[in-house]
């Protein structure tokens, strides 16, 4: 029989940095740079009560850049969903001169500003088109501006995934009669859609937020091409920081919503993967 | 010397080790030994101080270091996956020890070298480990070690991760090693043949509780129960006991007692000789016979031979 | 699968003609747009008072801001990754909170928590500390939106190296900080180091939050990219593509980075 001594949990990790200290400043950081300006946001939302909240949500102004904002986005969305996984696959499956530029070139919308894309897309599809397109001030516009932002997302979510992909599959397809495009349908598509599914989420809730590249090309008309973010801009802008933080809480609540959405699918994607990992490596077990 | 005593540890419901008492000689190099889950990596990792117990001492080098951090110990620790440090040279990771003890760089230099000899690693003084073989990384990792003169070593299945040939190799590099080097050391791992080879005393675990301690030869000659001597070495059934397959005696000639067989399958390995008879109520007996005995003896599929009826063995 | 020639160029032909139109074309024309002047015009229009100092403010916040970025997120890497705590998940979701919320309601939050009449307005205005409408503020904002990329790149290498070569460290005597400093830190720096790449170049682009809190001050808070905004609406359309182009520069120097720091990553 043994006898606890009464010593205590004694610390965990034995003189090797652990996570006690870092979890404790991480969580203080986070809240007084996140949590904190966001429960403000909340609360002043709700400074007149929830009746100024609702009247301030229910604008015509406010729910015409909402809807707008919620239509054009998800547009992004579906868009980025089929010409992502197009352009992920030509650059996993395919081979010509200058993929690795073109693939390091994917990663651009991320690292240029926001105001330069705007720029840039209003310098060829605007007033002094070169090519004499112009749809600046349209809802067009808009969802090019969209398309530029969000164009990584989904090609970086689908590409890794494509890469991993265990060919055995395909060749078994094909030795049993199925085309290529059925081969895709029923056999790859179905293991991307976890990754396509993710990164058109994020696409989504980018473009929800999204300013910078909107706010010059679209011209801003209210009710015609004002995206949420621009309305909100235009309350703080007219002192009224109530009708600002109101609309603001929608969107949070957007945001809230496709982040955990985000998350089942990312969960549910790699318990697929490691659940046809596992099968593949027992069946090679079997094998010897 | 170490000195464990009623160490116990729990990883939630699963009981890792059970009221272990143990004490591992100076000088000398004790095998923790058993299977998966048997609690010898887990125990070897509570005398480390990289586990805490949940109960019961450790006494290293006559001082009390249940309560004492890893690097308070005085020892040293090889990993079953080299644990190198893939940014540092080799020469850098042999003297990381001594850096830490702020040595002077003439001082480190020569420890360094003259510890690179003994592993037999002098020329990859200045190569990074993924540059290096398995084996290689491992000798490294026991060099490290050694640079801080530990008063205990500890091995964690060194070999573990490595090709059957290189097992063997260094296997015996590390018995000759022991022998110019006699640091107290403990060393895990599942191999029996490893143990045997290389152990002065053999802990044989499982379940968390100690199955019998003792030297090598008494562990196979005298084994406790039926788990002692299965995993100790090869064993056949025979009347309801366990014996050795080279204590099974056939005879062309009926004997007194003895019992009627048929040989099944005779399998030339080399030095000895297996041969696989059933007995008439169904039972396989192997049996292990030397190149001379199975000279005089000639069995082939189908003769009949007679069986002696177990003298010694335990019951099954 | 081997598709067939035709539908495979097909592919690529739609593929890249998406990118073309998308992305190539218009990038390149703004290159194009902004040197037909001459390089001359070009860097007048770069090296004027207010470009200039659009440039160091810009370069100022990204030198305060990325250490910052630095610090937290190689602790919350250590939280995620080693820590066993309770929270641990909430900790995980919080992180990415800033990849999701629109750049404007970030503005507008710090507006009311360190604005005039926010919940520290007062008291900062009383120690005499202004925030927003200042380089302050153009700070926390940035902070905020470029917390989680440090992190997000760390962690999974923390992941992937586990925790032995830190315990051998303890064994040869190495206590927390020296393990850390020595073993940790140099076995994530290619992730820390791409972290570090992605957040300087969303603090340099950052424009939303900022644009609400800075109060857009020309001489005093204006950054690279309120710069661009300025000139456009006050019809220098050249200034604002002098401006871009040395904005999609520092791009493409991103861009670069990326690609050498991602091949050094794979290579370790």
């Amino acid at each position: 029989m043994s006898i606890a001594l009464p010593i205590g949990r004694r610390r965990p990790g034995a003189g090797v940095p652990s996570g006690g200290l870092a979890m404790g400043a991480s969580m203080l950081w986070l809240s007084l740079i996140v949590l904190l300006p966001l429960a403000a946001v909340v609360a002043r939302s709700l400074d007149g009560g929830v009746d100024s909240f609702w009247h301030a949500v229910s604008a015509r102004q406010a729910v015409s850049a909402l809807r707008f904002t919620l239509l054009i986005s998800l547009a992004t969305a579906a868009i980025n969903a089929v010409a992502g996984t197009l352009i992920a696959w030509v650059l996993v499956r395919d081979r010509f001169p200058g993929k690795r530029v073109v693939n390091a070139v994917i990663d651009l919308p991320f690292a240029l500003p926001t105001i330069v894309a705007g720029l840039t897309l209003l310098a060829l599809y605007g007033p002094n088109s070169p090519i004499g397109v112009d749809v600046a001030l349209t809802k067009l516009a808009v969802l090019l501006a969209l398309l530029f932002v969000t164009l990584p997302f989904v090609i970086r979510s689908v590409q890794p995934v494509l890469l991993e992909l265990d060919r055995d599959m395909e060749e078994a397809a094909a030795s049993l009669g199925a085309s290529p495009g059925v081969i895709f349908t029923r056999v790859i598509l179905p293991s991307l859609i976890p990754a396509i599914l993710s990164g058109a989420a994020l696409a989504f809730a980018r473009a929800v937020g999204e300013f910078g590249s909107v706010v010059l090309i679209s011209g801003n008309v209210p009710f015609d091409t004002q995206v949420a973010s621009v309305f909100v801009y235009k309350q703080i802008e007219s002192d009224n920081p109530g009708g600002a933080a109101a609309v603001s809480v929608v969107l949070l609540a957007l945001s809230l919503v496709v982040l955990v959405a985000i998350r089942w699918v990312g969960a549910w994607g790699s318990r697929a993967r490691t659940q046809s990992a596992a099968v593949k490596s027992e069946a090679r077990q079997n094998e010897r | 010397m170490i000195s464990v005593e009623s160490v116990s540890k729990r990883f939630g419901d699963f009981t890792a080790l059970d009221d272990i008492s143990i004490e591992a000689p100076d000088g000398k190099l004790t095998a923790l030994l058993g299977p998966s889950g048997s609690g010898k990596s887990t125990l070897l990792r509570v005398i480390a101080g990289l586990e805490v117990p949940d109960a019961g001492t450790v006494v290293v080098s006559g001082r009390d270091a249940t309560n004492l951090p890893p690097q308070k110990r005085g020892i040293g620790f090889v990993f079953q996956h080299y644990a190198a440090f893939k940014h540092m040279t080799l020469r850098d990771n042999v003297a990381f020890g001594l850096k830490i003890r702020k040595k002077g760089k003439p001082e480190i230099e020569s420890k360094v070298d003259e510890l690179l000899h003994l592993v037999g690693l002098e020329g990859f003084a200045d190569r990074y480990p993924a540059q290096l073989s398995g084996g290689q990384r491992q000798r490294m990792a026991l060099a490290r070690a050694l640079a801080v003169e530990p008063s205990v070593l500890l091995l964690d299945e060194p070999f573990g991760a490595l090709d059957a040939n290189v097992r063997a190799e260094l296997r015996a590099w590390l018995r000759r090693m022991h022998e110019q080097v006699p640091v107290t050391t403990v060393l895990v791992t599942h191999d029996q043949e490893e143990a045997m080879e290389l152990a002065d005393r053999i802990v044989l675990l499982k379940d968390g509780r100690i199955a019998q301690v003792g030297a090598p030869r008494e562990l196979y000659d005298q084994p406790a129960d039926s788990f002692v001597m299965s995993f100790l070495g090869r064993v056949s059934k025979l009347d309801g006991r366990l014996v050795r397959p080279h204590d099974v005696t056939l005879s062309d000639r009926p004997e007194d007692g003895w019992e009627e067989a048929m040989v099944q399958r005779v399998v030339h390995l080399g030095f000895e000789v297996r041969v696989e008879v059933v007995r008439g109520d169904g039972e396989e007996v192997t049996a292990q016979l030397t190149r001379a005995e199975a000279e005089a003896l000639e069995p082939h599929a189908g003769s009949i031979v007679w069986l002696r009826p177990p003298a010694s063995g335990v019951s099954a | 699968m081997s598709v067939d020639r035709r539908t495979r160029i097909g592919l690529r032909v739609l593929a890249l003609g998406y990118l073309a139109v998308l992305l190539l074309v218009p990038v390149g024309l703004v290159f194009y747009r902004t040197f037909e002047k001459g390089i001359g015009f070009v860097w007048d229009s770069i090296t004027t008072p207010a470009a200039i100092h659009a440039l160091f403010l810009t370069l100022e916040v990204a030198a305060i801001t990325v250490p910052l970025n630095a610090a937290f997120g190689m602790l919350a890497a250590l939280a995620l990754v080693r820590g066993r705590f309770p929270g641990k998940r909430l900790l995980d979701a919080l992180i990415d909170l800033p990849f999701a919320i629109s750049p404007i309601v970030v503005g507008l939050a710090l507006l009311l928590v360190f604005g005039r009449t926010g919940w520290l307005g007062p008291t900062l205005a009383d120690a005499g500390i202004q925030i927003v409408f200042s380089v302050p503020g153009i700070v926390i904002a940035t902070v905020f939106v470029s917390l989680p990329f440090v992190a997000r790149e760390v962690a999974p290498v923390l992941k992937e190296i586990g925790e032995e070569q830190e315990q051998a460290a303890a064994t040869l005597g190495a206590n927390a900080w020296q393990t850390f400093w020595r073993i940790t830190l140099p076995a994530v720096r290619w992730g820390l180091a791409y972290g570090v790449v992605l957040s300087t170049a969303r603090a340099i682009g950052e424009f939303g939050a900022v644009s609400v809190v800075s109060g857009k001050i020309a001489g005093q808070t204006e950054t690279l990219t309120l710069l661009v905004e300025k000139r456009f609406q006050n019809f220098d359309l050249a200034g604002a593509y002098a401006a871009s182009a040395l904005l999609a520069l520092i791009a493409l120097g991103t861009l670069l980075a990326m690609s050498l720091i991602g091949a050094r990553r794979s290579e370790s």
